[in-house]
């Protein structure tokens, strides 16, 4: 186990450094970020000392080397355009983001769950199908096309909501959140319900496709012919023997809810972490770019590897067996 | 080859040379299966018609959206079913710079198509090939592969085609670029998982003992028989491929206005929405809708029909 997790981790180290190269070359090496800050008219003199005030005329192994120098030391560098350190910009935008997937989560499951036990009990239903036609749009229909019928029926006809932004941020066991204030739930349901729309669709499929399976099993019949109540059954044997996938694979889906986030920020003008990278890249803020993609990269590493992890704990033929 | 030595020539070294007659047969009996479903023929009919509207746009199209010559100011915010200088009526409108919005959707949505049929078709190729080369060859090409495949896969693709426009910037070459990289890895896993199934079978053992060239064996023998899952992940892929662009140009990070797709259409639509004129987001937007689910119809139902019988 001790030889696997060891290996794992390597690999994981290995793909952080990569994908760092890979984004920290491509963002840098392609354009000149000097054009976009520098006024054309600027002496060429002026241009030179900006040039080497930030290392750009060092060839790009060194300017990566210095970078990840830097880095070691906690400083990601300065955004461009706001002319603050990245890492204080990016941590001032991530409460905002985390209280809109955290309210996001919180409604797939609170809908997704009941709704996948019901199509997944009643399979043939009229409401189940009813039930999973609506999973299918929540799949395939785009998320900011869905978020801006949103914006349309309930703040712009309605006039129930705000079209977006955060609401008033109040103290909620002294972490300051706009959770903590009616005002900020005003703002934070609309686009919470838009960013939980996919997961809810899996949430259903995931929980039905279960249900289904479970309620054929040797011991849902026995327990029928105990004579216990179909209410017991159901909340008591099959719930408890299907939460454990579903659980897991929602936990994976939590990075990609926060990537999602970014179509949701951007079309309810969310002031989070996605709303920062679409802002960073339409000003070409190359270390806000740089710093972002690599925080992502970083977290889905870590997901995966705790997953690899668990797996293997769990089913010893992953860690024995090495690569099938 | 002639008819009678097809079942054992079938038998040794795959369909790889099927007759006319069985490829027929196959394709009347996936149609006899495929019709079972009214929805989804009713989808298929719904994504032809698009089609034809959208490459047929020069045509059927009232105007021509991108000819600023033939834009006229005095159109702007016309609502739908309004008739405006040129003499016709405006079924959906016309936008702020008094373009027709009926024309501009179908010239947007032909920009969409082609888009996520030349990243689906590009992504299909390598994916396969990426695919067949690991589950062939086997080993640590295989491993190191899949390994990445799978890394790729386990990042939403939102993330991947964002990754990609920030580092290569606007234009549809880019966006292209943005949705290959972010779907080939569907099809490399797709393909590497029904390949590794096919390899192991005797034909693919046959083929492999006579002196034919390896990219024969791989191309001639073995993907015709991994074909199925992968027409179903393609369907699934280029619907996604059109959503993915849609949101990265609404994003504004994908077209330039200069070249809409339906995604531009939209975002261009979104700045009015709080003026009451609907109609410059609200149609594109329902054409896409329209689009994607058609598309995905059509593949869950290729999905049930092949399902059996790739087993047979």
């Amino acid at each position: 186990m001790f030889g696997y997790i060891l290996s794992r981790l390597l690999q994981a180290i290995v793909v952080i450094f990569a994908m760092s190269i890979l984004v920290f070359v491509g963002v840098y090496a392609i354009g000149n970020p000097i054009d976009v800050m520098i006024d054309p008219a600027a002496t060429a003199e002026i241009r030179e000392n900006l040039i080497r005030q930030y290392g750009l005329d060092q060839p790009l192994w060194r300017q990566y080397l210095t970078f990840l120098g830097n880095v070691a030391q906690g400083d990601l560098g300065r955004s461009m355009v706001y002319n603050t350190s990245v890492t204080g910009l990016v941590f001032s935008r991530l409460p905002a983001t985390l209280e809109l997937v955290l309210v996001a989560i919180g409604i797939a499951t609170l809908i997704g769950i009941p709704a996948g036990i019901y199509a997944g009990y009643r399979p043939d239903s009229f409401g189940a199908k009813a039930i999973m036609a609506l999973s299918i749009l929540g799949f395939s229909v785009p998320t900011f096309w869905i978020g801006m019928l949103l914006i349309m029926g309930f703040a712009v006809q309605l006039g129930w909501l705000p079209s977006g932004g955060r609401g008033e941020v109040g103290t909620f066991l002294g972490i300051p959140t706009s959770l903590a204030t009616s005002n900020g739930w005003s703002h934070v349901i609309m686009p919470a319900l838009n960013l939980s729309l996919f997961k809810m669709g899996l949430m259903i499929r995931l929980t039905r496709a279960g249900m289904v399976e479970a309620m054929q099993t040797d011991y849902v019949k026995f327990a029928r012919a105990q004579g216990l109540p179909e209410r017991q059954i159901v909340f008591q044997h099959v719930l408890r023997n299907i939460s454990i996938p579903v659980v897991t694979i929602f936990g994976l889906e939590l990075g990609s809810t926060l990537a999602f986030a970014v179509v949701t920020e951007s079309v309810f003008n969310w002031p989070g972490v996605g709303k920062l990278i679409i802002d960073s890249i339409l000003q070409l803020d190359r270390p806000v770019m740089v710093t972002y993609l690599i925080l992502v990269v970083i977290l889905f590493v870590i997901i995966n590897f705790t997953v690899d992890i668990i797996y293997a704990r769990l089913d010893p033929r992953v860690r024995l067996g090495g690569k099938k | 080859m002639s008819n009678t030595a097809t079942d054992t020539g079938d038998a040794l070294v795959g369909p790889a040379a099927a007759p006319m007659e069985t490829r027929t047969v196959r394709l009347r009996n996936f149609w006899w299966d495929f019709r079972q479903s009214r929805v989804a023929v009713l989808s298929l009919v719904v994504i032809v018609t698009l089609l034809v509207l959208s490459f047929g746009a020069p045509l059927v199209a009232p105007q021509d959206p991108y000819n600023i010559a033939m834009l006229e100011w005095l159109d702007a915010f016309l609502p739908p079913g309004t008739v405006g200088t040129g003499g016709y009526v405006h079924v959906l409108g016309t936008d702020n710079a008094g373009r027709d919005m009926l024309s501009a959707i179908f010239f947007g949505l032909r920009t969409s198509f082609t888009i996520a049929l030349s990243a689906g078709a590009l992504a299909l190729t390598i994916g396969v090939t990426i695919g067949l080369t690991s589950a062939y060859f086997g080993g640590r090409i295989e491993s190191l592969l899949m390994r990445i495949v799978d890394l790729q896969l386990s990042m939403p693709a939102i993330l991947l085609a964002l990754v990609m426009v920030a580092v290569l910037g606007q234009g549809i070459m880019q966006i292209i670029i943005a949705l290959v990289f972010a779907q080939y890895a569907y099809f490399a896993r797709t393909t590497h998982g029904a390949a590794t199934v096919e390899r192991s079978k005797d034909y693919i053992e046959a083929a492999r003992s006579t002196p034919l060239p390896t990219h024969r064996v791989l191309f001639r023998h073995l993907l015709p028989n991994v074909m199925p899952p992968l027409i179903v992940v393609a369907t699934v892929q280029v619907a996604s491929a059109i959503a993915l662009e849609a949101t990265l140009s609404f994003l504004g990070v994908g077209l330039p206005l200069t070249e809409p797709s339906l995604g531009s259409l939209i975002s261009n639509g979104f700045r009015y929405i709080h003026s009451d004129r609907f109609w410059l987001s609200i149609y594109p937007g329902i054409f896409l809708m329209i689009t994607v689910v058609a598309i995905n119809l059509v593949g869950d139902q290729v999905r049930t029909v092949l399902a059996p019988r790739h087993g047979r």
